[in-house]
């Protein structure tokens, strides 16, 4: 057994990392080729492949991924563009905060996807309601966490601004945001892989298009190769925005890291 | 007449879950004169950095007030330039941002900070590390850095709180005789707070040693050693001799802690 907390070279970790996928690829093509299941309920990962580049080539797929892709950044982004600046407020100005946190921590366990009922009521089953779900589910969580980022800010940063003549509009600008910066960017990344299940659940309700709908829409069929094609394609997009944002952070915030 | 003067300033702080309020000081009165340098020397715990950022206006005293150039201190301001014992600089700024970070915060223009910047570079011998970010930075430069951006403010005082604390011996001798360097050169009021009775004789024109918690001034020691001051300095008789004197004292006050925590 190696040492608890020893570190791995980076070659080990990316054969561990990698064998992983194998096994359980293998694991999957072992049960449904070798006829363990019933490939009605579990399509082998050929099938999958086939049902997969059907789909892409014959029902223009992509353009449901397109949309889904758009719903998410557009209902994470406006989320952000009002949970952000919230969020500093409440962490930098207690009264604000006393104000608003017990409604924010509240309305936070209030399920996305419960409000969907309500939404479509509300706005339709176009793009609009798409996305408010991904902003009600996503808006008081940023919300509520770049609250306490921001609360926490070292001190003696604060007092130091003070002593070299910084007004309480200078501390809020030039050392509560900047200090803090990193640490949005990287709620915001967190969040952004929680609104990627919520967009799939809007579209798997009165939906026309999506990567949600053709699920819903698979599994009346009984196409359960794609439905896994469906779920691997979100799981490969998360994992595309995740080292795109990670990228992103590293570029803005060297200091950060150096 | 004194460029700061404080006035019966005691603190006392509340007792943490209705426990009795403690009290860290007890009324101090100090003068200082302009350019001097005043070391306040004394063990842990017995107020001195209480003190120190009452000057700086980061907490209120409970009793008293200070007067810098006779204007009541109520709040942190750039005429009280503070270097702290953790390292402050902003990590988001270069090592030349954090220096001209005072200049900007009062509105001046990116040229003439320039100018400015460049020159407490070269006097904290930091040229060449203007684009570094802290991080990159050892813990003695770093603490350069912070003395060159509170200087750059041009400050009435120079407070500092244990700036050398965290620094390993070698790198601290050196850190006095730089600080001091600046000092004899510039001239400037200077505060600053120890516990360590070496650096606070090697630095100071004025020792002020205080007593164990609840502080107050213990005893109050010229040091009426030659300018410009060298480190075999502390290797001289009368260094030894004042060194004695305040080992003494700050060693009675040591107990006092120790007994009283044990108690």
């Amino acid at each position: 057994m190696p040492r608890p907390l020893h570190p791995v070279s980076p070659g080990t970790r990316t054969v561990l990392g990698v064998s992983f996928f194998v096994l359980f690829v293998a694991f999957w093509a072992w049960i449904t080729l070798g006829g363990h299941v019933n490939h009605i309920f579990l399509a082998d990962p050929l099938s999958m492949l086939k049902d997969g580049w059907r789909l892409l080539v014959e029902d223009r797929f992509w353009l449901d991924i397109l949309i889904t892709i758009w719903r998410v950044f557009g209902g994470f982004v406006l989320a952000s563009i009002v949970a952000v600046p919230i969020g500093i407020a409440m962490g930098a100005w207690k009264p604000v905060e006393a104000f608003l946190e017990p409604f924010v921590s509240f309305a936070r366990y209030l399920p996305a996807s419960a409000f969907i009922p309500l939404l479509i009521l509300w706005a339709g089953i176009g793009e609009l309601e798409k996305l408010l779900v991904i902003f009600v589910g996503s808006v008081f969580q940023i919300i509520l966490i770049v609250a306490v980022k921001v609360g926490s800010t070292r001190r003696d940063l604060v007092e130091a601004a003070y002593t070299l003549g910084a007004t309480d509009n200078g501390i809020v600008k030039r050392v509560i945001m900047p200090a803090n910066a990193p640490e949005i960017a990287e709620t915001l990344r967190l969040v952004l892989g929680w609104a990627w299940t919520y967009v799939i659940v809007a579209e798997l309700i009165g939906s026309s298009s999506g990567i949600g709908y053709m699920i819903i829409n698979s599994q009346s069929r009984l196409a359960t190769g794609q439905i896994i094609f469906g779920i691997i394609v979100i799981g490969l997009i998360g994992l595309l925005s995740d080292f795109a944002f990670k990228a992103l952070n590293r570029w803005l915030f060297p200091w950060s890291l150096a | 007449m004194s460029k700061l003067l404080i006035e019966g300033v005691s603190r006392t702080f509340a007792g943490v879950r209705g426990g009795q309020p403690v009290q860290a000081l007890q009324p101090i009165d100090l003068s200082v004169a302009a350019n001097d340098f005043i070391t306040i020397l004394g063990p842990s715990g017995c107020g001195k950095s209480t003190l120190l950022r009452i000057v700086a206006g980061l907490e209120a005293p409970s009793t008293g007030r200070v007067l810098l150039d006779s204007k009541a201190v109520t709040r942190p301001g750039p005429d009280r330039g503070m270097v702290f014992q953790s390292y402050t600089l902003f990590p988001w700024l270069t090592v030349a941002e954090n220096i001209g970070f005072g200049l900007r915060e009062r509105g001046m223009a990116q040229k003439e900070r320039d100018g400015i910047v460049a020159s407490y570079l070269d006097l904290v011998g930091l040229r060449g590390f203007e684009n570094h970010w802290p991080k990159q930075l050892s813990g003695g430069m770093q603490q350069r850095t912070a003395i060159a951006r509170a200087l750059a403010n041009d400050p009435e005082i120079l407070l500092l709180d244990e700036p050398f604390g965290a620094l390993d011996n070698q790198t601290r001798g050196l850190m006095q005789e730089l600080l001091l360097g600046i000092w004899e050169r510039r001239k400037k009021t200077v505060l600053f707070v120890t516990h360590d009775i070496e650096e606070a004789i090697f630095m100071a024109s004025r020792v002020i040693v205080m007593s164990a918690r609840p502080g107050r001034i213990k005893s109050d020691v010229a040091v009426d050693l030659p300018h410009p001051r060298h480190y075999t300095l502390k290797t001289s008789p009368e260094f030894s001799a004042i060194k004695a004197q305040l080992t003494e004292d700050i060693r009675v006050e040591a107990m006092r802690t120790v007994q009283t925590q044990s108690a």
